[in-house]
């Protein structure tokens, strides 16, 4: 077995622009669950209507792609309006209900024959971001970085994925330590504190759950620039899933929770797939075949969560002391 | 203390019964009512509470007290009823607007916000922030010097409450008398016209509540209103000026502290109507 080829995998994996992608949308979703502690279990809606506003503007509507960009964010805000506005008045158990409804309702409709003349139901839409490879400064070639090596366009979508993670961290370290981010901690804590205080807990929360939802476009906007591609099964409910996952990896509540989580989530996903399949290649795993391996990824996830819950549940960039005032 | 004195001549003339008009109210409440299925919980037919005096409410557990906080300050929705503060109509208006006019309260069970430390509690509490807009919190200049002001008030108000030393400690790992301290500390900060307290001393150190009464007393002469629940009678009879008796949700009497301990509706209502005539019948 070749684990220097498998380690270099998965290095590529933890760096690489899916890796980005994830952290901006965790960026969205630590707004929501981390700071303001609002239940949203349909993160990849927002990723969705974010992609397909790219893909979308560009294939269908023959626009220049920043105005796909700006088609997204708005889908985005008016997502997360049309999913704050009943539920936000309400305990937050209702929000949760309708973001997992609204996520699987909108990758069904997206793909649904009734819409593919405008998003290519099944088949998506493909080869939209020509505008942005245009931009790529570097010129074709292979580039080393270490043991890795990366074309020109994966290096571009690279840069800028992590360049948008970087500033989508300061926005949120700014916002945070800010009397805007003491409401939003504060809702989370106690939303009838805050109210008692003269807080319009309501419009905080609407705010949030409005910035979360436009980091979540943007991490879907990378995830189809990456590949071309926008298909609606790639939008699936599990992706909400690993977004948690990763965020809970990294620590929800703290900065660089997300994306310490995303990096990680990536190296140990792709690692151990890579391991895996040489490991059935090599005949080390009889009882096991490589179609086996989407469902052992997932079961490993959902273990890791679990093991993550009961024995550091602040992640690893948390604060034990938090948890345990959590428990309440 | 002669301070009372002053304030209480404000009440010169008024009778000592439910429901009699103030000369200054800051606060008038009419037939509010809440039922919870058959119980009427609260069922005031008029009310006025003085402008820069201490009002105490007392009454027996489950008076409908908390109850009537709740409607008031906006957490809970009266059944009908009609109140105004300062001039302002206030029915139905939501919680968070009613502290922006003035009308602060605090909880009987406190709501410390735990993973935030006592400091940022406390800032919390201050008002029109610059900050708290999205665009604004982005660029700190706009709001630091404000933060800074902020934060020197709260640190004197946490010095007068004896929790200086734990400014930096998350709210979540106070006792429980600490929390009672930093929940009424932190509505101070919000620089309310009336402040609206839910047994404020329960579970505090008699030592301090001493001094703290004193402050309260201060608030007052400052020209704050103060309104208050509370069981410790010594307390009441200590620094109210004026107390409203609750019974079963209604007033069944209203009076100077001296007035109050003489009354025969209370005596019944603290001691259950088996005592002696229905507190209703002996109140009208
Ligand atoms: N949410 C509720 N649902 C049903 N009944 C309630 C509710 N809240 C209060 N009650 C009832 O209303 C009555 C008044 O309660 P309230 O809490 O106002 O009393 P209180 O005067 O504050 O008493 P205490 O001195 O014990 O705090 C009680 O009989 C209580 O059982
Ligand atoms: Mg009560």
């Amino acid at each position: 077995m070749d684990f220097a080829s498998i380690l270099t995998t998965a290095l590529a994996a933890g760096i690489g622009p899916v890796a980005a992608a994830y952290a901006l949308a965790a960026i969205g979703l630590n707004i929501h669950f981390g700071y303001t502690g609002l239940l949203n279990f349909g993160q990849v809606g927002f990723m969705l209507v974010g992609g397909y506003g790219i893909a979308i503007s560009v294939s269908i509507l023959g626009w220049p792609m920043w105005v796909g960009v700006l088609l997204g964010i708005a889908c985005a805000i008016v997502l997360a309006l049309i999913l704050g506005f009943p539920t936000l008045r309400l305990r937050s158990d209702y929000l949760a209900i309708a973001t997992i409804a609204a996520g699987e309702i909108l990758r069904l409709f997206y793909m649904s024959s009734y819409a593919e003349p405008v998003t290519g139901g099944v088949y998506g839409l493909q080869q939209f971001a020509g505008d942005f490879y245009d931009l790529n400064p570097f010129p074709p070639d292979r580039y080393e970085l270490g043991p890795l090596s990366f074309g020109a366009p994966e290096l571009w979508i690279m840069i800028v994925g992590w360049g948008l993670v970087a500033l989508a961290a300061v926005l949120v370290y700014l916002l945070i330590h800010s009397p805007w981010g003491r409401i939003i901690r504060s809702i989370r804590e106690d939303e009838e504190a805050a109210r008692s205080l003269g807080k319009n807990v309501y419009w905080y929360k609407m705010q949030a759950l409005v910035l979360g939802g436009v980091l979540g476009a943007f991490g879907g906007m990378v995830m189809v620039v990456n590949t071309q591609s926008a298909s609606a099964n790639s939008f699936d409910p599990v992706v909400t899933f690993f977004l948690y996952t990763l965020l809970v990896l990294g620590g929800a509540g703290r900065v660089f929770g997300p994306i310490l989580g995303s990096v990680l989530f990536w190296f140990i996903v792709v690692g151990f797939d890579a391991l895996l399949r040489s490991m059935i290649a090599n005949g080390i795993l009889p009882f096991l075949e490589s179609g086996d391996i989407g469902a052992i990824r997932l079961s490993i996830v959902g273990l890791g969560l679990l093991l993550l819950m009961v024995y550091r549940p602040q992640g690893i960039l948390g604060r034990r002391e938090e948890m345990v005032l959590d428990a309440r | 203390m002669p301070d009372d004195v002053k304030t209480t001549s404000a009440f010169d003339g008024v009778v000592a019964e439910p429901g009699v008009a103030k000369p200054d109210p800051i606060m008038v409440a009419d037939n509010v009512t809440r039922r919870f299925g058959g119980l009427h919980a609260v069922n005031v037919d008029h009310l006025e509470v003085q402008r820069g005096a201490i009002t105490a409410l007392i009454g027996p557990n489950g008076a409908g007290k908390t109850t009537f906080f709740n409607l008031l300050t906006g957490f809970d929705r009266a059944g009908s009823g009609k109140w105004t503060f300062d001039g302002d109509d206030m029915s139905h208006m939501p919680a968070y607007r009613v502290a922006r006019h003035g009308m602060v309260r605090t909880f009987q069970l406190t709501k410390a916000l735990a993973r935030l430390t006592v400091l940022e509690n406390m800032l919390l509490g201050a008002t029109e922030q610059r900050g708290e807009r999205m665009f604004n919190a982005l660029i700190r200049p706009l709001w630091g010097g404000q933060e800074q002001a902020n934060r020197v008030r709260a640190e004197e108000l946490l010095d007068r409450f004896k929790l200086i030393h734990l400014k930096d400690a998350y709210a979540g790992t106070l006792s429980g008398g600490q929390r009672k301290l930093l929940e009424m500390a932190r509505g101070l900060m919000v620089q309310p016209k009336m402040i609206m307290l839910d047994e404020p001393m329960a579970g505090v150190n008699p030592a301090l509540v001493q001094s703290l009464l004193q402050h309260i007393i201060d608030l007052r002469d400052e020209g704050m209103t103060v309104c208050f629940v509370e069981h410790d009678m010594d307390m009441v009879m200590g620094i109210s000026d004026w107390i409203v008796v609750l019974a079963e949700g209604e007033i069944i009497a209203e009076g100077r502290p001296s007035e109050i301990g003489a009354n025969r509706a209370v005596i019944d209502a603290y001691l259950g109507k088996e005592h002696g005539t229905a507190p209703s019948e002996e109140a009208s």
